[in-house]
C-alpha cells in the first residue's frame, strides 16, 4: 500500500527457480537426514473423517509439456467445511486432518498427487456457499509470482451450479479449467499455465 | 514476549502490487517465464475463509539442526568449504507488525555455485558436507535466524553469458495461505546483481532493494562468522475479517 505512509510495502517475489524441491521436499529429491520427513506429506490418517480420494495431475506449460521442476500446494477444508486453523471462527475442524498438503512434481513425469479427502463447502463473506473446492499453489522455474488456482469436482453438478465464482467463470467460458476429471480412486487435474485451455488463476 | 502480545491477527489481506511492484508474469530477459506464464489476466475474487486462514507451524516439527546449513549435513568434525556466516531478519506484515510462526524455508547453492540436485551439471563440484537446505519457524517476534555459507554465484542458460548473483531463496508460509511467499535474498555490493535477468523481472529498484540484505557487523561473530541482514514484509491483514461483514456471522 504504497500511498498510505504507515504501510509497509511487501517483499516482491522472485521465481523460485529450479531446484526448488532441494528446501521444500528434500527427501523426494534423495536428500536424506537433514529432515526426518518432507512438510506437507500426510494430510490424513486412519481417524480422519469424510471420503477418501486422490488428486492427481500435471502443470502444463505453453506447448503442452509437463512442468518437472514445480512444486504444488493444496490447502482445503474438512468434511464439514472448517478449516483447521487459528483463524478459523465457525467452529473447530477435524483434529486428524491437515488441511494442507505439498507435492512435488516428479522430475521424470511430472505427476502431483494428494492424498485426501473430500472437502466440504464453504462461505463467501456474503454468505452465498461456495461448491466442494480445493486451493491450489503454485511455485516453478520461470513462474515470477506463484499463482493461485482452485480445483472443483466434476461429481458436484448442483453445488457447482450455485457456486457464484464458478458460475461466473462458466459463463465467461472458462470455468471448465477449474473441474478437475474422474479418475481411478480419485480426481486428476491439469494445471495448464497457458494457450488453450489456459487454466484460470486467481488475484487472492 | 507472551503470545498474548502477538496475536495472530484475523482479517482479509491488502491487495498485492502486482502491477508496479511484483514482477510481471511474463517477463522476456528471463527466458523460462516465456512459456510458464499465463497470457490471461488473474482474476480478482473476494477472499473467503480458504483464503486466510493457514495451518499451524509449530517449534516442535522442527530438528535441533534445521537453521544450521554448516552442520546439517556434515560429516562429524567437519564443516562446508566457504565464507561462514549469518543470515537472519525480522518478518513483518504490512503493518509494520511482527509475524510469529512464520514457517522459513531457505535453499542455496555451496560455496562454489553448485545446487545438490540431479539437475544441476555445473562444473562446480559438489560440497560433502554441504546439503544447501534449511528451515525455521519465526519467534514471537518474527525473528529468525540462520547459520551457512555464502553460496558462490553460477552461470545458467538464458542468455550468452548470464550469471546469477550470490543468493539464497526463501520460501515464507505466514498465517494465511494468499500470504505466500516466494523470494530471493541478495548480497549487498554484488555487482551481479544489477546485471541479472531475474532480479530485473522487478521494475521498480526500491523493490529489488528490499531483497538486499545489508551487511550486520552487530550481528557478526568475531572469529567465526559475518552476519547479513535481510527484513521481510509480508502482506497485512485488515483489521476485520472480511470487505463485508459475512452475513449471520
Ligand atoms: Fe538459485
Amino acid at each position: 500500500m504504497a500511498n498510505e505512509p504507515d504501510y509497509l510495502d511487501e517483499t516482491p517475489s522472485q521465481t523460485a527457480g529450479p531446484y526448488i524441491h532441494i528446501g521444500t521436499v528434500p527427501n523426494f529429491l534423495g536428500i536424506e537426514g537433514v529432515y526426518a520427513e518432507d512438510l506437507g506429506a500426510r494430510m490424513i490418517d486412519d481417524q480422519t473423517r469424510g471420503e477418501r480420494i486422490t488428486i492427481t495431475g500435471r502443470v502444463l506449460d505453453g506447448v503442452g509439456a509437463p512442468l518437472r521442476d514445480a512444486i504444488v500446494e493444496i490447502w482445503q477444508p474438512d468434511a464439514a467445511g472448517l478449516f483447521p486453523s487459528p483463524e478459523e471462527r465457525r467452529g473447530t475442524a477435524d483434529p486428524h486432518f491437515a488441511g494442507w498438503g505439498r507435492s512435488a512434481c516428479d522430475l521424470d513425469t511430472g505427476l502431483f498427487r494428494f492424498e485426501t479427502i473430500r472437502p466440504g463447502r464453504v462461505p463467501l463473506p456474503d454468505g452465498r456457499l461456495q461448491a466442494p473446492h480445493v486451493n491450489f499453489w503454485i511455485a516453478a522455474r520461470g513462474v515470477n509470482v506463484a499463482l493461485h488456482t482452485r480445483m472443483y469436482f466434476p461429481d458436484e453438478e448442483a453445488a457447482n451450479a450455485e457456486d457464484p465464482i464458478l458460475a461466473r467463470l462458466m459463463a465467461e467460458g472458462r470455468g471448465d479449467t477449474l473441474v478437475a476429471k474422474k479418475a481411478e480412486g480419485g480426481f486428476h487435474f491439469e494445471i495448464r499455465l497457458q494457450g488453450h485451455g489456459e487454466t484460470v488463476f486467481f488475484d487472492l | 514476549m507472551t503470545d498474548d502480545d502477538t496475536p495472530r491477527v484475523q482479517g482479509s489481506f491488502y491487495p498485492r502490487r502486482r502491477d508496479d511492484w511484483h514482477p510481471p508474469a511474463l517477463a522476456p530477459q528471463y527466458r523460462s517465464s516465456t512459456l510458464r506464464a499465463p497470457r490471461r489476466a488473474l482474476i480478482s475474487i473476494p477472499q473467503s475463509w480458504g483464503e486466510i486462514t493457514g495451518p499451524v507451524f509449530g517449534q516442535n516439527m522442527l530438528g535441533e539442526l534445521d537453521n544450521d546449513l554448516l552442520r546439517n549435513f556434515a560429516r562429524p568434525g567437519e564443516s562446508p568449504i566457504g565464507e561462514r556466516i549469518i543470515v537472519h531478519g525480522r518478518v513483518l506484515d504490512q503493518n509494520a507488525r511482527p509475524v510469529p510462526g512464520v514457517l522459513v524455508e531457505i535453499w542455496q547453492a555451496n560455496a562454489g555455485g553448485r545446487y545438490r540436485h540431479r539437475k544441476d551439471g555445473y562444473t562446480a563440484p559438489l560440497d560433502p558436507n554441504f546439503a544447501g537446505l534449511g528451515r525455521t519457524i519465526t519467534d514471537a517476534e518474527g525473528r529468525y535466524e540462520f547459520r551457512t555459507i555464502r553460496p558462490g554465484p553460477y552461470p545458467w542458460p538464458n542468455g550468452p553469458n548470464d550469471w546469477r548473483p550470490s543468493h539464497i531463496h526463501f520460501s515464507l508460509f505466514g498465517s494465511g495461505f494468499a500470504q505466500r511467499l516466494v523470494t530471493q535474498m541478495y548480497f549487498e555490493g554484488d555487482p551481479l546483481i544489477e546485471r541479472c535477468p531475474i532480479v530485473n523481472t522487478i521494475p521498480d529498484p526500491a523493490a529489488v532493494d528490499m531483497l538486499v540484505a545489508r551487511l550486520d557487523m552487530n550481528a557478526s561473530l568475531p572469529m567465526d562468522a559475518l552476519a547479513w541482514r535481510f527484513d521481510i514484509v509480508l502482506r497485512g491483514r485488515r483489521s476485520t475479517w472480511f470487505e463485508n461483514r459475512p452475513e449471520g456471522n
